[in-house]
């Protein structure tokens, strides 16, 4: 009796107040990167705050953060170069399959002080730890992050300012209250970015929230870059009677004769 | 000033790309060449994907050979028969050549053939002529005097069937090895983002013997017609060509053209061929040296699809 009791009063606290005491709130500073002629790479800035409720220990302040920032995905060829009859050619090739073409990972101290390992993996927490699916003859998988085409494939990235990873970039401002910047690299590609925040305490995840923001090409990028992959054969005529035009002009301007 | 590409999808200062389109088509003007082998090299260095500079650069030279060949047309200083032969096989090599770009695209060993096609033809073409202007300006130290056409020196080549009679050359000629060399530049442009004539200017006058005064012109007219054509084929079936890039390149380029005319007119003619000579096989040794060496980065990545938004 008093058994039963006990399960219905924790069914109807369950039903009330959700296992996890914290909540995230957060917000980023522009949800419509816009990329104009003059863009040149662009720096968002994420704010958020940990709400507390009663539920919460209230000796809880040991919070950590975990921010990934997931840009479009795309398919995408890594070769190696290796030398034959002496000079360098392409011979070997990993395809990565709908991996992100952006991806940046902030944290406020280093992922392994955050959670430990088989956390890290199940929440993909770090670039190591995220899925990078390889094609690999006819077989699909991630491999182990010592693999060369992975770490390779990484680095080029990470060279590009496109893949990243900061464990020092999000910076509590009080206890609750937390900011990080996301830097945007010049050749960013255009899409739909989700970020993911995680919230950790004592190495296990207590509350989690996504946002998203976009990355358009607007106006005359835009028009220029759909007309020439809609239609390439009026783009081309159009490029090929402006290199007329332009010809022309100029045969008009230098006239010596 | 930066300015964003919307094909090639960086950001490049527009001064630069407006220099270095100035600084070749000096070089153009000078030695009455489109400047493509050049262009594109530089285009690849200032960090733009191969592929869309050989694209890009296609409409950039289909611009100054337009230029060029207007006025050449003015002198009657172009062979139409002689131009529309040549057409013949440069439309179907330029075709070609598209085919076997998208091709090599597709296998990851485009910017291995556009290296290893820089080395061979700049450097055998740029070796030569290098070394047939210092012969003729030791001939002329000598005081020997300096023939083009050797008369009477028939090769194989005027024994070829389907004869046709070129009015303004003043030449009669088989059609066959015309169709031949037009398929072949047409085919080169194509794959490598030149125009071609540095290479069939000399063939034209040292293998065919076609007069001088039409060749520079009747060529301008196939490197206009092959590279209106590649742009169109290329912005078809690949995507690459980037207008705004283009752009640029034109009005810095038939800018520095007219220059670079003016500074040729007044340096002789066997220097001339020597610098272009040096400055061709200059080229090809720097993408030699490229392949050779052992390259910074042993990856590299490409996009094969599915970002499109």
């Amino acid at each position: 009796m008093t058994r039963a009791l006990l399960i219905i009063v924790a069914l109807g606290l369950g039903a009330v107040a959700p296992a996890r005491a914290e909540q995230l709130i957060v917000s980023v500073s522009n949800h419509r990167v816009t990329v104009t002629p003059n863009y040149a790479g662009e720096e968002l800035v994420l704010f958020g705050a940990v709400e507390k409720d009663d539920k919460t220990p209230p000796a809880r302040n040991n919070y950590n953060l975990v921010v990934t920032v997931n840009g479009p995905r795309a398919d995408l060829m890594t070769r190696r170069k290796e030398r034959r009859f002496g000079i360098w050619i392409n011979t070997d090739s990993r395809q990565f399959l709908q991996v992100p073409s952006y991806l940046s990972v902030f944290s406020n101290r280093p992922i392994d002080a955050i959670a430990p390992a088989d956390v890290q993996r199940r929440q993909q927490l770090g670039i190591n730890n995220v899925l990078l699916t390889q094609r690999v003859g006819t077989d699909y998988a991630d491999v182990v992050a010592t693999d060369p085409f992975r770490s390779a494939f990484v680095r080029l990235r990470k060279e590009h300012g496109l893949y990243r990873e900061e464990t020092s970039a999000v910076t509590f401002l009080t206890p609750t209250l937390f900011r990080t910047s996301i830097p945007l690299p010049a050749e960013v590609p255009i899409g739909t970015y989700d970020v993911e925040i995680k919230l950790f305490a004592d190495g296990a995840l207590i509350s989690k929230a996504e946002t998203a923001f976009d990355i358009v090409k607007v106006g005359f990028e835009q028009f220029v870059a759909n007309a020439a992959r809609n239609h390439g054969f009026i783009y081309g005529l159009l490029t090929a009677a402006m290199a007329l035009m332009s010809g022309w002009a100029a045969s008009i301007v230098f006239r010596r004769d | 000033m930066q300015l964003y590409l919307p094909i090639a999808d960086i950001p490049v200062n527009v001064l630069l790309i407006l220099a270095m389109g100035a600084a070749v088509g000096f070089v153009s003007g000078m030695f009455g060449i489109g400047g493509g082998f050049l262009m594109t090299p530089l285009l690849i260095f200032v960090g733009i994907a191969p592929a869309v500079s050989v694209a890009s650069v296609a409409s950039h030279i289909a611009a100054s050979s337009f230029s060029g060949a207007l006025s050449y047309w003015r002198r009657r200083a172009i062979d139409p028969a002689l131009a529309t032969v040549l057409l013949t096989g440069g439309v179907v090599g330029t075709a070609l050549g598209v085919w076997v770009f998208t091709l090599l695209r597709n296998l990851g060993q485009l910017d291995l053939t556009i290296s290893l096609s820089y080395v061979i033809l700049l450097t055998a073409v740029g070796g030569l002529m290098f070394w047939e202007g210092l012969r003729a300006l030791l001939r002329m130290r000598r005081g020997d005097p300096v023939s083009l056409r050797r008369s009477g020196s028939h090769s194989w080549v005027h024994g070829l069937p389907l004869k046709m009679r070129f009015k303004r050359s003043k030449i009669y000629l088989s059609v066959i090895p015309v169709i031949a060399v037009g398929l072949l530049i047409g085919f080169i442009g194509a794959v490598m983002g030149i125009g071609g004539s540095f290479i069939l200017i000399p063939i034209l006058i040292y293998w065919l013997r076609i007069p001088t005064s039409t060749v520079i012109g009747t060529s301008m007219v196939l490197t206009l017609v092959t590279m209106v054509i590649a742009t169109l084929l290329h912005a078809v079936t690949n995507h690459l060509v980037d207008a705004v890039l283009a752009l640029i390149l034109m009005v810095g380029g038939v800018t520095g053209a007219q220059f670079g005319a003016r500074a040729g007119q007044k340096i002789r003619g066997e220097h001339l061929r020597l610098l272009l000579g040096l400055l061709i096989l200059a080229v090809g040794v720097r993408f030699a040296v490229e392949l050779v060496i052992r390259p910074e980065d042993l990856f590299t990545i490409r996009e094969t699809g599915g970002a499109a938004p």
